[in-house]
């Protein structure tokens, strides 16, 4: 039961950890509360869908279609935490100093809402088939410690839940000020992890050349099997044996994002003065 | 999200090649071979063939690779080239019995 809770757990933090910190960067758009819920059920209708083609999926494009679906699926998350980000430097902040808005501002929280329902649901789809199909196969199993399997597959999603609700409850408590600046350094870290992913899938597909791999090996001092490890590459895209290509994505994404927010937040700047 | 574009239109002219075709097969949720000897420095397609009628999830942090396998189901994975060395590989959804080591030489 224990290990079923571990591995449960393990696929159910990442989705979580990602919804408690889009949630929180999102409180003041109006409507996201509503939006969050509608991805989280769309990605849990999809998860399924996807466990029930995993072998179809798998078998296309000669035995690579597992990893293009999930290069696929990281890099449009990706892109929606690159914009959402970019969006929040130029209109966050203005949205949390004032309650009132102009129409413009509404018309573009609601393209906000749907780059997070897009978000949430992508985050959910991923993890959450992997965990269908888990639960599935102990579902699937004859034999005694069946029930017991599965009471823990229900331990370890509630941990993971708890988790994701912990990060959320704690960054409300960050003072307004710099609130924005943590929620964004977080999801800017989050878009550069899961490109650094894009790039692990892509090289397994035998797509992308690894260049120096491993580039680093830190398994024996920060494993990722463990706590500190598995929570690091949840929230970073920690990998102890990454290869360079990743590292590739993982700075370009940070770079771009950031650049994006300067220009953002200039523009908005300009628009305030005139 | 340009280059994944650009890749996937040059799919079809990709020939998917290793250097070396290894077959595993995964049988009462363990690997068979559980010890595979392999070529070092060589690039290396693992045909993995799940013959459970539960779905597996090979993981190796060693390999930096993982992929869900259906259960009936089979699936290529590439990896390498690899350095000489003991590389630890599991089935992560029967982590109890799904133990298995790549030795690169």
């Amino acid at each position: 039961m224990f290990e079923t809770a571990i591995i449960v757990f393990r696929e159910v933090l990442e989705a979580a950890l990602l919804i408690g910190i889009v949630a929180a960067a999102t409180r003041s758009v109006p409507g996201s509360r509503f939006w969050l819920a509608s991805g989280l059920l769309t990605g849990l209708a999809g998860a399924a869908l996807i466990a029930a083609f995993t072998d179809t999926i798998g078998s296309l494009a000669s035995g690579i279609g597992q990893e293009l679906f999930n290069a696929v699926i990281l890099g449009f998350a990706v892109l929606m935490l690159m914009w959402h980000n970019i969006w929040m430097a130029s209109h966050g902040a203005e949205m949390a100093a004032s309650a009132r808005m102009v129409g413009g501002d509404i018309r573009d929280g609601r393209s906000e809402c749907s780059a997070l329902l897009i978000i949430v649901s992508l985050a959910v789809l991923r993890e959450g088939s992997e965990t269908v199909l888990f639960l599935y196969g102990i579902a699937a199993t004859d034999g005694g410690g069946r029930s017991a399997m599965l009471s823990g597959g229900l331990v370890g999603m509630l941990l993971g839940i708890a988790t994701g609700y912990a990060i959320y409850a704690g960054l409300l408590r960050i003072p307004m000020r710099w609130f924005f600046g943590v929620t964004g350094v977080l999801v800017l870290l989050l878009a550069a992890g899961m490109a650094s992913q894009v790039a692990h899938f892509l090289i397994q597909a035998d797509l992308l050349p690894s260049l120096a791999a491993p580039l680093w090996d830190t398994s024996t001092s920060l494993p990722e099997d463990a706590l500190p490890g598995m929570l690091l590459r949840s929230l970073i895209g920690y990998d102890s044996r990454p290869a360079g290509m990743q590292l590739i994505f993982y700075i370009a994404v940070l770079a771009v994002t950031y650049l994006g927010m300067r220009l953002a937040a200039s523009k908005r700047r300009h628009r305030i003065e005139q | 999200m340009k280059h994944l574009i650009l890749l996937l239109a040059l799919l079809p002219l990709r020939a998917l090649a290793a250097d070396a075709d290894f077959i595993l097969t995964i049988k009462d949720h363990r690997f068979l071979p559980s010890e595979m000897r392999v070529p070092a420095g060589k690039k290396i397609k693992l045909q993995v063939i799940n013959q459970d009628v539960t779905p597996e999830e090979f993981e190796s942090h060693a390999l930096n690779r993982e992929k869900v396998i259906a259960g009936h189901g089979s699936t290529a994975i590439f990896i390498g080239p690899l350095e000489a060395g003991r590389y630890q590989f599991m089935g992560e959804f029967h982590e109890a019995t799904a133990q298995g080591v790549i030795i690169a030489q």
